[in-house]
């Protein structure tokens, strides 16, 4: 069913009656052209380009919860590609490019919203560096703009300008970037995917790879076996565990981040802003929720939920940076566990077993990638070749001596 | 809780006061060992579910570096000793 003004019109006369569910419930065949191990929002934008760029719709999603049970409908939503290096900058901005055009191609309101992101800075060093990343966005064509303290004072008086050890001396703004809501886009790309003959099988839990001479047959599952040509891991937070079982090892190590969302409020947060002096980012979401976090909870975890420590900690920075922030109600905070690569760059590649491809290592800003994972990892199952702005992306890149370390912190997987 | 950590010399302390390194398990190959052993140990994890051991300076306390033996699923702590004692238990 096509979502249209006209359609909405008809149920409403209809009394919403004749809404169809969004994507259908099948039984796994028995073999399928490609399999994807992941239900989260890589897994099925994976599938949906697979179907819709590259002509293979003989694929299934497998999904061990529902789908959007991981990452995907745990973060703090925000979308930008504000990135430096090389390797990550026109990446990002691929993906800005799809989000841009998102909500057409899928016809579903993802409610993606280019309110603007703003990196503030308290330094004449920060400063600096902000100013190179604005630059190094410049050369490859994307626009940023680097804000006074007049000006932000303007934008958001609320903040705390005079904070003794970390005043406010301005910011970094793309206004291209923005948020969008993390379970629509899931499910828009469940529709998408399911509209083209991808079979998505949920509640179906992948314990096994089954190889006949070193080559991928498919996966044993808590549904019984099912066969594939190729096999696609796009298990965020999971990689490790998931490649284990075709004999792989990984430079990851799993980590919990927390999120954390207010009472509803009136809109008084146009944009999306982080906090230099520490990892603090917030927003509004459109319901009127204050959405934030801030970093992770240091040491590697498998559980979805975090500490009390760190709670204070986000609070703290929160409120440093917002001090009206210290008299809002928080509703509900949760964690996630995601992979925390060695350079905090991901990995879309080939792996040494034949017919199995891996796309992992999205750290904490892998939704923003979401389209542009799922386009490239396609790309590279149907072409047996990486799309270009993914070729810096490889698995092998830590051996050639070729990370990508955006922050500069070394192979410390809780840095990044 | 992993927020709590009892460290040999200085009694229960909370993880604010440690430094993390991360994962104990990986040894250190000889410096003309080659390349492959050398991209093993600075890029490679295991990353297990479960049981694990792992590096805690106890930046803010005693200064010694620890071994946290904790399960990184329910977050419950087994036991921590002085990385050099287990050295020696280990030689
Ligand atoms: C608190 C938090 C805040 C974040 N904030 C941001 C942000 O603001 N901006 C941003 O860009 N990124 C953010 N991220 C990161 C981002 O959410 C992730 O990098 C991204 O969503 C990961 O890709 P995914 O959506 O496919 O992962 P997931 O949604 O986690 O998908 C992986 C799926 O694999 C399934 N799976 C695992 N093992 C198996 C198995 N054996 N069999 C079958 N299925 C299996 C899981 O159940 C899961 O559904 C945040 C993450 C967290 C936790
Ligand atoms: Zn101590």
């Amino acid at each position: 069913m096509r979502y249209s003004a006209f359609s909405i019109l008809k149920q409403a006369f209809a009394g919403n009656l004749g809404w169809k569910p969004a994507w259908r419930e099948p039984q796994p065949k028995p073999h399928y052209d490609v399999i994807i191990v992941g239900g989260g929002g890589h897994g099925l934008a994976t599938a949906y380009y697979l179907a819709k760029e590259f002509g293979i719709r003989n694929v299934a999603v497998v999904e061990k919860g529902y789908l959007g049970s991981g990452n995907v409908g745990r973060n703090t939503t925000i979308v930008r590609s504000n990135y430096m290096l090389p390797g990550n900058e026109p990446f990002y901005e691929f993906s800005l490019k799809l989000w841009e055009g998102l909500e057409r191609e899928l016809n579903y309101n993802v409610m993606f919203s280019q309110r603007g992101v703003i990196n503030l800075y308290h330094n004449d060093g920060q400063r600096d560096r902000y100013v190179r990343r604005g630059n190094a966005m410049m050369m490859e064509g994307v626009a940023a703009e680097l804000l006074d303290r007049e000006t932000l004072k303007k934008m958001m008086p609320f903040l705390n300008f005079d904070h003794a050890r970390f005043p406010i001396m301005g910011g970094l703004l793309q206004r291209r970037a923005g948020t969008a809501r993390h379970d629509a886009v899931a499910w828009g790309f469940a529709r998408g995917a399911d509209r083209l003959g991808v079979d998505l099988i949920q509640n179906c839990e992948v314990t096994g790879i089954r190889r006949e001479n070193g080559i991928v047959t498919g996966v044993e599952t808590t549904k019984g076996f099912i066969g594939c040509n190729k096999l696609a891991l796009a298990a965020a937070g999971n990689s490790s565990r998931v490649g284990e079982m075709a004999g792989l090892k990984l430079p990851i190590e799993t980590h919990v981040l927390q999120a954390f969302v207010t009472e509803g409020l009136k809109p008084c947060l146009d944009h999306v802003v982080t906090y230099g002096a520490g990892h603090f980012y917030i927003s509004q979401s459109d319901k009127g929720g204050l959405v934030f976090g801030a970093e992770l909870d240091g040491y590697s975890s498998y559980a979805q939920r975090g500490n009390l420590a760190t709670v204070e900690h986000v609070m703290e920075e929160g409120v440093a940076m917002i001090p009206g922030l210290s008299r809002v109600r928080v509703l509900r905070a949760w964690g996630g566990v995601m992979d925390m690569s060695m350079d905090g760059s991901p990995i879309i590649d080939r792996t040494p077993v034949e017919n199995l491809y891996l796309n992992c290592g999205w750290c904490y800003g892998g939704f923003k990638a979401t389209p542009a994972s799922g386009f490239c990892f396609a790309h590279l199952i149907a072409k047996e070749e990486s799309h270009h702005v993914a070729r810096a992306l490889r698995l092998d890149r830590f051996q050639r001596g070729f990370p990508i370390d955006e922050l500069g912190a070394g192979t410390q997987p809780n840095l990044h | 809780m992993a927020s709590l950590i009892s460290c040999p010399h200085c009694g229960t302390r909370p993880k604010e006061e440690f430094y993390i390194r991360g994962d104990a398990t990986p040894v250190r190959p000889a410096p003309l060992a080659d390349d492959e052993a050398w991209h093993d140990y600075v890029h490679v994890r295991a990353n297990p579910r479960g049981r694990i051991h792992e590096h805690w300076h106890h930046a803010a306390g005693c200064r010694r570096w620890l071994v946290v033996e904790r399960d990184n699923f329910t977050h419950e702590v087994f036991a921590v000793t002085d990385a050099a004692a287990q050295k020696e238990g280990a030689a």
